[in-house]
């Protein structure tokens, strides 16, 4: 099995998300950068798959120079070979239109993202490529399992979820439950030095929007505090002043 | 020129985050003085359909095939496609509902449109077209500006007020034509639990974290839950501990909601939580423990032991339920 992995350069989860001046930009100085956590997922996932089934594991991104740590960190939890875009992510039809650029005629049997990136929230890139691709695409899956071609998935939707099939090739994101993300080991960490990492340089797409402002959210007023005793008043407040309940 | 809402329905009911969808919709719509044309897919009773009227929609293009009664992300990209065309729709609006984020980038690769995923507000249209999303899970906003002819905004659930308009609405059965090539994905099964609130639609969650000691503690919280009509959710040491489902997951690596309510018991309010919060409207914190960084990101607080407090407030809120009944 020929499984295509894409993964995003995210800031660690406990960042202070801070902008330049004025506010057009992320402000990445003294930012850690990971891999983004459900891409983590999926690679995890897909070592899985070939371990059990045989196959290899590519990972893409895309990205410029300063983003190869994160890539060499994917090869040393177990990808076969890396390829790097030589790119900024301008948008989520860009990376998409990338990773399909790549992947056409490849004959991969499964592309997996996570279900979004932390940085972004756009949960695009993954429906975009099977469109581009005209490839089924399912999106925030908790299992996925393979059987002679043909994949058994669980989706997550409101309140519940929904299983379903489909046969290779697929387009899929991952969520929570599909894998227990990897921690490198020492040989991981020495072999991923000397897997190969190729970087391609873009194809031209269209851009159709743009990022013009950032802006924190309103930090809240000082927290009105409640006797343990009084509970009584908390629901009152909730009721009146509040107007939630 | 239009506005094509696309609507959700579950069990032949549609989703109130739809009603939402339409209502912001109409509110474009009003301000370039278009009409509404909203797009169901299922088994749903025109008496239902008629209800969008309700929320400014003038015309309901229904379709409802045999093959189209599951959902299936690629043949529904192509009908909510088609549906945009011939109505000639600028905008397309859908729910950022699970199903809504694996339906709107296909659309909007057909339709080669901009496509603007979780948006929390109306579009600035005074120069250009720009609309505001969360991003960083939460603990910031983004303004984006669209240049495509063509725009796809998916509405975050509990984001936009209802709005009745109470148009005139007309009911029309819409045929598109369907390819065997976009039904690979087949629906097996759907699983879910009956009386259970949806997280990312509710109104109130009720959220417990490591200070309730055990899942065998969980108890009370979905008890008072169940009294307000909430949901339940957890934090992540939580669900990595297996207490509860990953789907309860609340945080910058779980889900994230915007309740008008969200009640924190026994959380002490790590950064990635609080991102996965912060569009709450109101946020009522209960911990033990004075310094807990949650209090600086709350609107109510109690300093307490949940176990004694959580009790009390299951009391207190019988007590109030009993006395507006």
């Amino acid at each position: 099995m020929k499984i295509l992995v894409c993964i995003s350069n995210v800031p660690d989860t406990t960042t202070k998300i801070n902008f330049s001046e004025d506010n057009k930009s992320f402000n990445t100085s003294g930012v850690q950068f990971i891999i983004n956590p459900y891409d983590e997922i999926a690679l995890t996932r897909a070592l899985e798959l070939t371990e059990a089934q045989g196959g290899t594991v590519t990972v893409l991104h895309v990205g410029d120079a300063s983003t190869e740590p994160t890539i060499r960190k994917a090869l040393a939890i177990g990808a076969s070979d890396a390829v790097r875009v030589n790119a900024v992510p301008r948008d989520a039809y860009f990376v998409a239109a990338q990773v399909s650029a790549y992947a056409k005629n490849q004959g991969f049997d499964l592309i997996l993202t996570g279900r979004e990136s932390i940085d972004y929230n756009g949960a695009q890139v993954n429906a975009m490529i099977g469109e581009m691709m005209d490839m089924p695409s399912v999106s925030v899956v908790k299992s996925l399992q393979i059987e002679n071609g043909m994949a058994t998935l669980e989706r997550e939707i409101e309140g519940g979820k929904e299983v379903l099939t489909c046969p290779l090739p697929l387009v899929a994101s991952a969520t929570e439950g599909m894998a227990e993300p990897r921690i490198p080991n020492m040989r991981g960490i020495m072999s991923a030095r000397t897997k190969p990492l190729n970087v391609t340089e873009p194809s031209v797409v269209a851009q159709l929007q743009e990022i013009v402002r950032y802006e924190k959210p309103a930090s809240r007023s000082q927290v009105k505090l409640v006797d343990a005793e009084q509970v009584n008043s908390l629901v009152q407040m909730l009721h009146q002043e509040a107007k939630v309940i | 020129m239009s506005v094509l809402v696309y609507v959700e329905n579950s069990n032949g009911k549609l989703k109130k985050s739809s009603f939402e969808a339409v209502s912001y919709g109409a509110s474009i719509a009003e301000r370039s003085g278009v009409p509404v044309v909203a797009l169901a897919i299922g088994q749903i009773e025109s008496a239902e359909l008629e209800k969008l009227g309700k929320y400014g929609a003038s015309k309901v293009l229904h379709v409802n095939e045999q093959t189209l009664h599951s959902f299936v992300n690629q043949a529904y990209a192509s009908v909510v496609s088609e549906g945009a065309r011939v109505s000639s729709a600028s905008i397309v609006v859908l729910s950022a509902s699970f199903s809504g984020k694996a339906l709107a980038p296909r659309v909007a690769v057909k339709l080669q449109a901009g496509y603007v995923d979780g948006v929390i507000a109306l579009p600035d249209m005074s120069a250009g077209f720009t609309v505001r999303k969360g991003a960083f899970s939460g603990k910031a906003y983004a303004d984006v500006t669209l240049s495509s002819d063509t725009k796809v905004l998916a509405l975050m659930p509990n984001s936009y007020q209802l709005v009745e308009r109470n148009t005139q609405v007309a009911i029309e059965a819409f045929s598109p034509s369907l390819q065997q090539t976009d039904f690979k994905t087949m629906v097996k099964e759907i699983v879910r639990a009956a009386d259970k609130v949806s997280l990312p639609e509710a109104e109130i969650v009720v959220s417990g974290g490591r200070g309730l000691k055990g899942p065998e503690n969980w108890g009370m919280v979905e008890e008072l839950a169940t009294l307000l009509g909430a949901a339940t959710a957890c934090s992540k040491p939580v669900s990595d501990a297996h207490w509860r489902p990953h789907s309860e997951h609340v945080g910058q690596t779980g889900i994230a909601v915007s309740p008008n309510l969200y009640i924190a018991i026994g959380i002490s309010g790590a950064i990635q939580h609080l991102a996965g919060v912060s569009a709450s409207k109101t946020i009522v914190v209960i911990n033990k423990d004075p310094e807990a960084p949650f209090f600086k990101a709350a609107d109510y607080g109690i300093v307490g032991d949940a176990f004694e407090v959580v009790p009390r407030l299951i009391a207190a809120v019988k007590e109030f339920k009993a006395a507006n009944a």
